[in-house]
């Protein structure tokens, strides 16, 4: 494995500086909104969860969907139309780099993009005090990991993808109300669904424990990266290389 | 010495075979041209030497390297410029180049130090902070030229570098190339344009449905493969002077209301058009399009 990717990295964070405004405004506007509004607006009439405020509960769920929605857009969306409309891999090809270095460079930099989305709650978390205690800072490796396993999962058909598997994914995987309120067989469906084990792990952080499994939540999360990132290389492969 | 040989290559798409046993020899410094109609398999064979895909068989040896095995190493010395421009759109003129040389793994120093020369070749000085979109048709090829040179290549592959340019950058791309050929560089090009193939290439070979059907320098082939004089009638009546035509000139072809007389000596031709007002005609020395066309044919192809 070479260091190539790094160039390909680089160039779209070259991209990212000069919208930087624009596209941390998009990426945050969204989620905080949501944080806001039905963090004290629902959360007024709900008594504590789990033992916190409703806000305080709603925020990691908060946190991983904005992480998922900017890793799935920047890798899904506009690493395709880098792909297909702009014909920026092509350039790419020319030079000493592979498919295969492309492919890794626009997952790190979507699942780098996810992190600072992610990173940005979480300091809005911490500065609204919705966080119990430092341990809330391990939500940085969770915020990337998230991050990584949804850059990997990748196809063409971006708004499918988005109405047929995320958002109903947001609904189960405990984002809006503990999953364990689900019907059983819903609650394996979530369990099975990398979301899920995003939250799992970011919750627990935000109300100041560990979380109980925290090795398995990473190794699901580990395992979408891994299979996501191999088909990711081997249709891109399939499509460069023929 | 060669710096890209390529025997027996094919390539197939499914039952569809693109490139069928192309062997190529291209010599250190020279401008080598690959010409053939639309769908000739040109672009391909380009792809195949550049290991951006796998040939089904045969051998191809770029700048000493087997390709497609160690095609990355062999592309750290090659530049390309494609047949569509891709320049990136997200950049300025001056960041395409830093940028682009960076998947060279170049230091920014190193880039940046080379980005007013390489601007002054491709006649965009002053242009360093344009954006993309702010560039005529011209001026995206000569910085897309100027991209595949960032890296100070040994060869650089074209793919038809002046196809929908206009006179005035036509010109000006040949004479880039022609300095690029001065400095020693190695090019390959494809063309469809037999006076570019013409005015730049010591040698080049003729590409059809995937084989070489005829190779060698621009005045060998026409010296090999047609008369040297050309004249061309149409006109009221053209038909009847065609058959006479037959009788006094070697080879008479007709494609849509011209008539094309191919001969050693045109004297004869021209006395017999010495009468006929109603006919107008061109007399003129053979081309490589002349060559092109017997080879390849008058059909269209799509």
């Amino acid at each position: 494995m070479s260091l190539r990717w790094v160039a390909v990295w680089r160039r779209n964070m070259l991209v990212w500086r000069k919208l930087m405004a624009a596209s941390v405004l998009t990426n945050l506007a969204d989620p905080l909104i949501m944080l806001f509004g039905l963090g004290y607006g629902l959360g007024a009439l709900l008594p504590s969860i789990e033992g916190m405020p409703y806000i305080a509960f709603f925020a990691a769920g908060s946190l991983c969907t904005a992480t998922m929605y900017t890793a799935s857009f920047e890798s899904m969306f506009s690493g395709f139309s880098r792909m297909h409309g702009q014909r920026t891999w092509d350039a790419i090809l020319y030079a000493p780099l592979v498919i295969d270095d492309i492919v890794a460079g626009e997952v790190m930099w979507a699942a780098s993009k996810a992190w600072l989305t992610g990173s940005t709650i979480l300091a809005v978390i911490v500065v609204f005090g919705f966080a119990a205690s430092p341990l809330v800072l391990l939500t940085l490796p969770a915020a990337f990991l998230v991050g990584v396993a949804f850059s990997s999962i990748n196809w063409d058909f971006f708004s499918f993808y988005m109405t047929l598997v995320m958002t109903p994914m947001m609904m189960i995987s405990g984002v809006f109300f503990p999953a364990e309120r689900l019907p059983a067989p819903l609650l394996a469906v979530a369990q099975a669904l990398p979301l899920y084990h995003g939250v799992e792990l970011v919750r627990p952080v935000i109300a100041g424990r560990l979380p109980e499994q925290p090795l398995l939540h990473a190794l699901v999360l580990l395992g979408y990266a891994a299979v996501g990132y191999s088909l990711a290389i081997y249709f891109a492969r399939r499509r460069f290389s023929e | 010495m060669n710096v890209l040989s390529a025997r027996g290559v094919r390539k197939s798409y499914g039952a569809n075979e693109v490139v069928c046993g192309v062997d190529l020899r291209v010599a250190s410094g020279e401008c080598f041209g690959l010409l053939g109609p639309n769908g000739a398999g040109k672009t391909t064979t380009l792809k195949l030497c550049l290991g951006l895909i796998r040939p089904n068989a045969g051998e191809i040896e770029l700048l000493g390297e087997p390709v497609p095995r160690r095609a990355r190493e062999a592309r750290t010395r090659v530049g390309v410029v494609p047949q569509s421009d891709n320049l990136d759109p997200d950049f300025t003129v001056a960041e395409n180049l830093l940028v682009y040389g960076r998947y060279f793994g170049m230091a920014a120093g190193d880039i940046e130090a080379r980005i007013p020369a390489l601007l002054g070749f491709a006649g965009l000085a002053g242009r360093a902070d344009s954006r993309i979109s702010a560039l005529s048709g011209g001026m995206k090829r000569r910085l897309t030229l100027a991209r595949a040179l960032v890296n100070d290549p040994q060869l650089v592959f074209m793919d038809e570098p002046t196809t929908g340019l206009d006179p005035q950058a036509r010109h000006l791309i040949w004479e880039r190339l022609r300095r690029l050929t001065q400095e020693g560089k190695t090019l390959v090009l494809t063309t469809h344009f037999m006076e570019e193939a013409e005015r730049l290439c010591h040698r080049l070979a003729i590409l059809d449905n995937g084989r070489i059907i005829a190779e060698g320098s621009p005045r060998a082939l026409i010296a090999e493969h047609i008369e040297s004089q050309v004249v061309e009638v149409h006109g009221a009546g053209y038909e009847a002077w065609m058959e006479r035509a037959k009788a006094i000139c070697p080879r008479v072809e007709r494609a849509g209301d011209t008539v094309y007389c191919y001969a050693e000596d045109a004297e004869p031709v021209l006395q017999s058009l010495a009468g006929q007002s109603e006919l107008a005609y061109l007399h003129r020395p053979a081309s490589l399009e002349d060559v092109f066309l017997k080879l390849t044919g008058r059909d269209l192809r799509d």
